[in-house]
């Protein structure tokens, strides 16, 4: 019995050292983007714990790129999808949930094709479209094709289908109108979910690349990963620790509201998903 | 309710998001097909009708046979180590494990960082001789390797950074599902003398299979998807080794200009989806995925 003991013990210990083995090769690189960005450049890849402390990196990655702009350019970008997203989902969604009308099943279906065809990889048509409606270089022009969100719509219709009728009638009633009711019954019960759905949305957008790098090509629309990659590349003279240090500066953002929310994070990705 | 103000309501609630969806998913797919019939307009020359044209090129093109190759191995090397790895951490993040929070945060960081960013850390990893890989293992082979520039190893060096990025990812999915397993159950196998490989094999794995059925269908989709590092760290060279179907479609639209060609390359990745979008609906439970 002892001896069974002990082999489970010595099996446990082998997989907290496998687990943290595993966490170390992890966080590896954000551990060393940070030890670079907060160290003067010839430490970059020479590791001495007296090395001396330093902002200049970053202080001098802010001055190279106009990162201020690329921020300002993320947030609005962000902000208006999501916003755009959380209206055309809720209406739809409601329709969805709430009305029988004509034609609902196959409308349905259709909203489902976006799951597996993503805007993602329509960047030729998209990019034709986009020029065609004169939107070319502009922060509407990212979100766009993002807006209409189908695992938003999903992600809702379930929830909403789950708001019992009776209430609905009571509400009706009462002489509630049908956005009304939307907004009075519907929408406070679904506030979990907007927020799962919200902070996914986010990393999502913030994060995204491939598409705003080819619709967009001036300082003043770009978001900060694009910002980021056309610095790195730009010249061979900027060090690598004004590259880690602009790249934590981009990261930053979502890092800093990961560490603050980290148990809100983990729950709504659960809950969610992507997109 | 009037009956017709159903219909009207219904329609009018959904016509924002669907005009929308129409404009970008629907059009767009369905005008790839047309454009990539038609050849590339330039300058004063519009574009004409050239029929399958284009898909007998792509016949006699090795870039594109080269990307579609990758992209398969890309897909059968990632999705399989990034679910595995996933399903590792979230058994060992649910049980009772020595600081369990940290593990959990160091697993799932890397999904909350823009690929771009990481992309850009992974390159300095990669670099020869001065890079930390490098610093590392210099002192044992005793020469320099130059990762991201050698044909044999700079598509397994993306994959790396792949896995890195999705596996934490995945792991929260299996994390939510095995909270869900009642404890009984496992007591009850445990009980009647079953070890643990057992009752994983027999009792964890089997209520896990609808998870892992919609981390593969995610999975799936995002190696045809996710170029963002094979933009930054090697522009699919050398030699187009690390050339990814949706990043020679971008290649050939957006830097040679080559719309027509593109659109037909976009066509074989909708047919790619499409065969994909319709084996997961005739094979897969559909409830699996809409829990």
């Amino acid at each position: 019995m002892t001896g069974i003991v002990q082999e489970r013990g010595l099996a446990h210990a082998f997989e907290t050292l496998g687990a943290w083995l595993l966490a170390l090769i992890w966080a590896l690189p954000l551990v060393y983007a940070v030890w670079t960005a907060f160290h003067p450049g010839q430490y970059a890849a020479h590791f001495d714990l007296s090395a001396p402390l330093t902002l200049e990196n970053f202080a001098n990655a802010w001055e190279a790129a106009p990162f201020a702009r690329y921020f300002l350019n993320s947030f609005l970008l962000v902000t208006s999808v999501l916003a755009g997203q959380l209206v055309l989902c809720t209406l739809a969604a409601y329709a969805f949930a709430r009305f029988a009308f004509f034609g609902r099943e196959v409308m349905f279906a259709l909203v489902l094709v976006q799951l597996m065809i993503m805007p993602d990889v329509l960047i030729v048509e998209n990019y034709r479209t986009m020029r065609w409606l004169g939107l070319v270089d502009t922060v509407l022009a990212i979100g766009l094709p993002y807006m209409a969100s189908a695992f938003g719509i999903f992600l809702l219709r379930q929830t909403f289908k789950t708001v019992p009728t009776e209430l609905d009638e009571a509400a009706r009633v009462e002489g509630a109108s049908f956005l009304g009711l939307l907004w009075r019954v519907y929408v406070p019960l679904a506030k979990p979910v907007y927020i799962a759905y919200g902070l996914v949305s986010v990393s999502y957008h913030w994060n995204n690349f491939l598409w705003p790098l080819i619709i967009t090509n001036s300082v003043t629309t770009r978001p900060v990963t694009v910002g980021l990659s056309v610095f790195a590349m730009v010249d061979q003279g900027i060090d690598w620790s004004i590259i880690t240090a602009a790249t934590l500066l981009t990261a930053a953002p979502l890092l800093i509201a990961f560490l603050l929310f980290q148990r809100q994070f983990v729950q709504s990705f659960m809950r969610a998903g992507i997109r | 309710m009037h009956r017709a103000s159903v219909h009207i309501y219904g329609w009018l609630l959904l016509l924002p998001a669907a005009v929308l969806l129409a404009a970008f998913t629907h059009y767009p797919a369905i005008a790839t097909l047309v454009h990539s019939l038609y050849s590339t307009p330039r300058g004063n020359r519009p574009e004409r009708y050239v029929g399958l044209d284009h898909f007998a090129d792509m016949l006699e093109d090795p870039i594109f046979w080269q990307s579609f190759h990758n992209n398969i191995i890309f897909a059968l090397g990632t999705i399989p180590a990034s679910i595995a790895l996933a399903l590792l951490m979230a058994l060992w993040v649910n049980g009772k494990i020595a600081g369990r929070g940290a593990l959990r945060m160091s697993y799932f960081t890397p999904t909350v960082l823009p690929m771009i960013a990481v992309a850009n850390i992974w390159l300095f990893f990669y670099t020869p001789d001065y890079g930390l890989l490098d610093q590392f293992l210099k002192p044992l082979t005793g020469t320099a390797h130059n990762w991201l520039g050698t044909r044999s190893t700079a598509l397994g060096a993306l994959m790396a950074v792949t896995v890195w990025k999705e596996a934490g990812f995945f792991m929260i999915f299996y994390l939510a599902a095995l909270q869900q397993i009642p404890p009984n159950l496992i007591e009850a196998a445990a009980l009647e003398g079953a070890d643990r490989v057992t009752i994983f094999r027999r009792v964890t794995f089997p209520l896990l299979m609808p998870t892992t059925l919609f981390v593969l269908v995610n999975a799936v989709i995002n190696s045809f998807r996710l170029v963002d590092h094979v933009v930054v760290m090697t522009r699919g060279g050398p030699d187009n080794a690390t050339s990814l179907l949706l990043f020679y479609i971008y290649q050939v639209a957006f830097r040679y200009l080559d719309t027509g060609y593109g659109a037909a390359l976009t066509v074989v990745l909708l047919a790619i989806l499409a065969v994909l979008a319709l084996g997961q609906f005739f094979t897969l439970d559909r409830r699996v995925h809409y829990r």
